[in-house]
């Protein structure tokens, strides 16, 4: 076996999955950030008490992604992140601001308080919008032009979608009560946008992208691929039509399958990554680079690997744990 | 215009990024094992003032957690985009360095942070110390690491380099290089520090404004003693570290000292302007032969000066005046600490020392930072000493692009940071329950 061949497979894969695993978790609390000026007083606490103790190890898994881009493909993440300066810059804002505003809205003085509660929402809201363009922007090989730009904008859109749908799904999960049945309709709105956005997007990037295109639509791959997009839509329907069931339910109390539209909302993710990953790779920078060319030498590679390979499962492990020990519904959030 | 540089521009912006970045970590590595202090006093005793010491300080630190890991975040952006060169020579070595970092500790930290903070009701108190313990073990792992990588930076060793990229011969001796025993050393000690003088300044302010519960008297007494026994060892540590530094990086030694030439028996400047222009400083104060005997251990040693490195010296005036703040607070530590532990010991500090320690709460940030830029000011004009110029490593971003969102991030840090030092001083007023309040003024 050829270590420089599949050493920086091994690298894309651990990549990929530290963002998708990004994803799904700061998702849910970015989402949630997003939803805050939604709730009244009580409820923003309740809403930000069941993120409360996850944020931060959330937020891990983007700097082991960016991390792993650095150390394993660095000529990429000089281009990429180049490419990108203006919406990290502006991404990075966002997660400053809604990071330390987590802490200040409780610790500050009462009257800074509804400021802060704003700088949390307004920096969830910048940093989801900007991770969507910066997505958008990748996918089009940041190709210049009106339509390339509008086609960003529409991923910052779907991408701040899908993160309010996994933040209500979560809210729907960990919370009850007026809260819940709130989260529910948010729940609703969120799945049309989101729906909608992986349409075009799906649309979109085979007419922007030929070599994608390509990829997608050949014998016998298509017929290979078309579980991806058919269980895509069975998990919309499926959320379509248990949001409405499920607030009824809850109206009369009932609180079973209170995971299921975070379930199938994670469903979602995980098959339009993979769609995503299956139209990119082996390039990292589209038209640009493939894995093969950005990589690292394999001494370092081999160097990390070994250390990962005992890491990773450890911390997948204790992540576990942390996740049980705060499991079902969130209660206050308190030192004591 | 030579100010819109963009090498210089990524420097300032890189420079202020990781300024800013390092004030919290600084606090949260000694502060994870003052926690564990607290809680494991609480254990041993029972004494419920451990445990509302250790509720008034998780609270400190969970907002410095919070600020340290978003600012990070930013590093590990801004590592690629300002430095592209840097992985692209070194990154045999700086990659799985930093990839070890991340694995090793951001991860263990901030998941057993969601315990150590909300977790009491819903863990046993042997598992929520356990979280305690990984959290402080977590910060301390991670300052390993990246003091790991900056050291090699300073002393590179255990590595070839052909054609212009290092490969790794020896991991023992790119860990173990010479420089980094020393700088860990330092820089926990100056965590500890900065801990102690934060915990001394918070604990004075409350009891200043009349606050007598046994947990300020605890913390107080905790904090002096910290910063009292630790100064000595880092003045100790400290004279070591200058000596590593005359071995290996005599270019930063000399402008540390202001030693434009090669001379024996130089004198200990106290005070002088280093003049790049003419070679040679003005103004100068100094006590005769003292740099020599304290660096050479002879009064009549020979210290190389700049002039043995031309062009490749860093800029004298930063270092030698980062030099003299570091060690001129440094001293400041030393006289208050012991004199501060003195008085406690024979009873009750002294009101104008309760304040000076309020005043001192931040005194630990200003000696780090300043020993930061001796250290990273020092190295220039390389970026990995021998190896690597800075100037080789800058991006191809921008100036304008650098500029705008340099003068983004410098709004928000001074928003954040006076944010930060307001909240923990209104956090120390609102820990004062009305019993305990003895007067306005004691």
């Amino acid at each position: 076996m050829n270590a420089e061949l599949w050493l920086p497979v091994i690298f894309a894969g651990l990549m990929a999955l530290s963002m998708l695993i990004y994803v799904v978790l700061d998702g849910y609390d970015l989402g949630v950030g997003v939803l805050l000026p939604l709730g009244n007083d009580e409820e923003r606490d309740a809403m930000i008490a069941s993120i409360g103790p996850f944020w931060d190890a959330n937020e891990t898994w983007l700097v082991l992604g960016v991390g792993l881009l650095l150390v394993a493909f660095p000529m990429a993440h000089g281009i990429i992140l180049g490419q990108l300066y203006l919406p990290v810059a502006i991404m990075l804002l966002g997660l400053i601001l809604r990071g330390v505003a987590f802490d200040f809205r409780v610790k500050a003085q009462a009257h800074h308080q509804p400021a802060w509660n704003l700088a949390f929402a307004a920096g969830s809201l910048l940093a989801s919008l900007s991770q969507g363009v910066m997505l958008g922007r990748y996918l089009t090989g940041f190709a210049p032009g009106a339509g390339a730009w509008g086609f960003a904008l529409l991923t910052g859109l779907g991408l701040t979608a899908a993160y309010v749908l996994l933040g209500a799904g979560w809210l729907i999960m960990k919370s009850s009560g007026q809260l819940q049945q709130r989260a529910t309709r948010w729940a609703q709105w969120a799945l049309a946008g989101t729906a909608l956005a992986v349409l075009l997007v799906s649309v979109a990037t085979p007419l922007a992208s030929s070599r994608i295109a390509a990829k997608w639509f050949v014998l016998p791959d298509f017929l290979l691929l078309l579980p991806l997009p058919l269980i895509s839509v069975a998990l919309f329907g499926l959320l379509a039509a248990s949001l409405p069931r499920l607030a009824a339910r809850q109206r009369a109390g009932q609180d079973a399958l209170c995971w299921l539209p975070f379930a199938c909302t994670v469903g979602i993710v995980l098959l339009a990554f993979w769609g995503l990953a299956y139209s990119v790779f082996p390039e990292i920078v589209i038209g640009q680079l493939d894995i093969w060319q950005a990589a690292s030498d394999p001494e370092a590679l081999w160097v990390i690997l070994a250390g990962a390979a005992v890491v990773l499962p450890t911390i997948i492990a204790y992540t576990v744990f942390a996740y049980r020990v705060f499991w079902g519904k969130a209660g206050k959030l308190s030192y004591s | 215009m030579d100010s819109l540089d963009p090498v210089i521009l990524a420097r300032i912006q890189f420079a202020a990024n990781i300024t800013f970045h390092i004030l919290f970590p600084t606090i949260s590595i000694a502060m994870g094992w003052v926690l564990l202090y607290f809680k494991a006093r609480f254990n041993r005793s029972g004494d419920e003032a451990w445990m509302d010491a250790y509720g008034f300080w998780v609270k400190i630190f969970a907002l410095t957690f919070a600020l340290g890991v978003v600012s990070g975040i930013t590093m590990s952006f801004q590592f690629g985009t300002n430095w592209p060169g840097f992985m692209q020579h070194v990154g045999n070595v700086a990659g799985p360095l930093l990839a070890y970092e991340v694995l090793t500790a951001f991860f263990l930290e901030a998941t057993f942070l969601g315990i150590m903070l909300f977790g009491r009701a819903k863990v046993s108190n042997r598992v929520h110390t356990l979280a305690t313990f990984l959290v402080a073990f977590g910060t301390t792992v991670s300052a390993f690491w990246i003091i790991v990588l900056n050291s090699w930076m300073q002393t590179p060793a255990g590595v070839e380099v052909i054609a212009g990229k290092v490969h790794v011969q020896s991991w023992l001796a790119v860990i173990f290089n010479p420089s980094m025993p020393y700088r860990l050393t330092h820089m926990l000690l100056a965590s500890g520090l900065t801990v102690a003088f934060l915990v001394a300044g918070v604990s004075a302010y409350r009891w200043l404004r009349g606050d007598r519960a046994a947990a300020v008297a605890h913390t107080l007494k905790t904090g002096v003693s910290l910063a009292a026994l630790l100064i000595p060892l880092q003045v100790l540590v400290g004279d070591m570290h200058g000596l590593n530094t005359f071995h290996h990086q005599p270019a930063k030694l000399a402008a540390i000292e202001g030693v434009w030439h090669t001379e024996r028996g130089a004198p200990l400047l106290l005070f002088a302007l280093p003049d790049e222009a003419t070679q040679s400083n003005r103004f100068e104060v100094g006590i005769p032969k003292l740099a020599s005997l304290i660096i050479t251990h002879h009064p009549d040693g020979e210290i190389r000066g700049l002039n043995e490195f031309p062009n490749a010296h860093p800029p004298v005036a930063k270092v030698f005046w980062s030099f003299r703040v570091m060690v001129g607070v440094g001293m400041l530590m030393l006289a208050v600490s012991w004199l501060a532990w003195w008085q406690l010991r024979r009873g009750q500090l002294a009101p104008w020392l309760q304040r000076g320690l309020v005043a001192m709460t931040f005194s630990g940030w200003v000696a780090t930072v300043a020993g930061w830029y001796v250290t990273e000011i020092g190295r220039q004009p390389w970026l990995v000493t021998g190896i690597l110029r800075t100037a080789d490593a800058a991006s191809t971003v921008g100036s304008g692009m650098i500029l705008s969102t340099l003068l983004m991030y410098l709004a928000l840090y001074v928003v954040l940071l006076a944010s930060y030092v307001s909240v923990v001083f209104y956090l120390a007023r609102k820990a004062a329950p009305a019993a305990n309040l003895e007067g306005a003024q004691p």
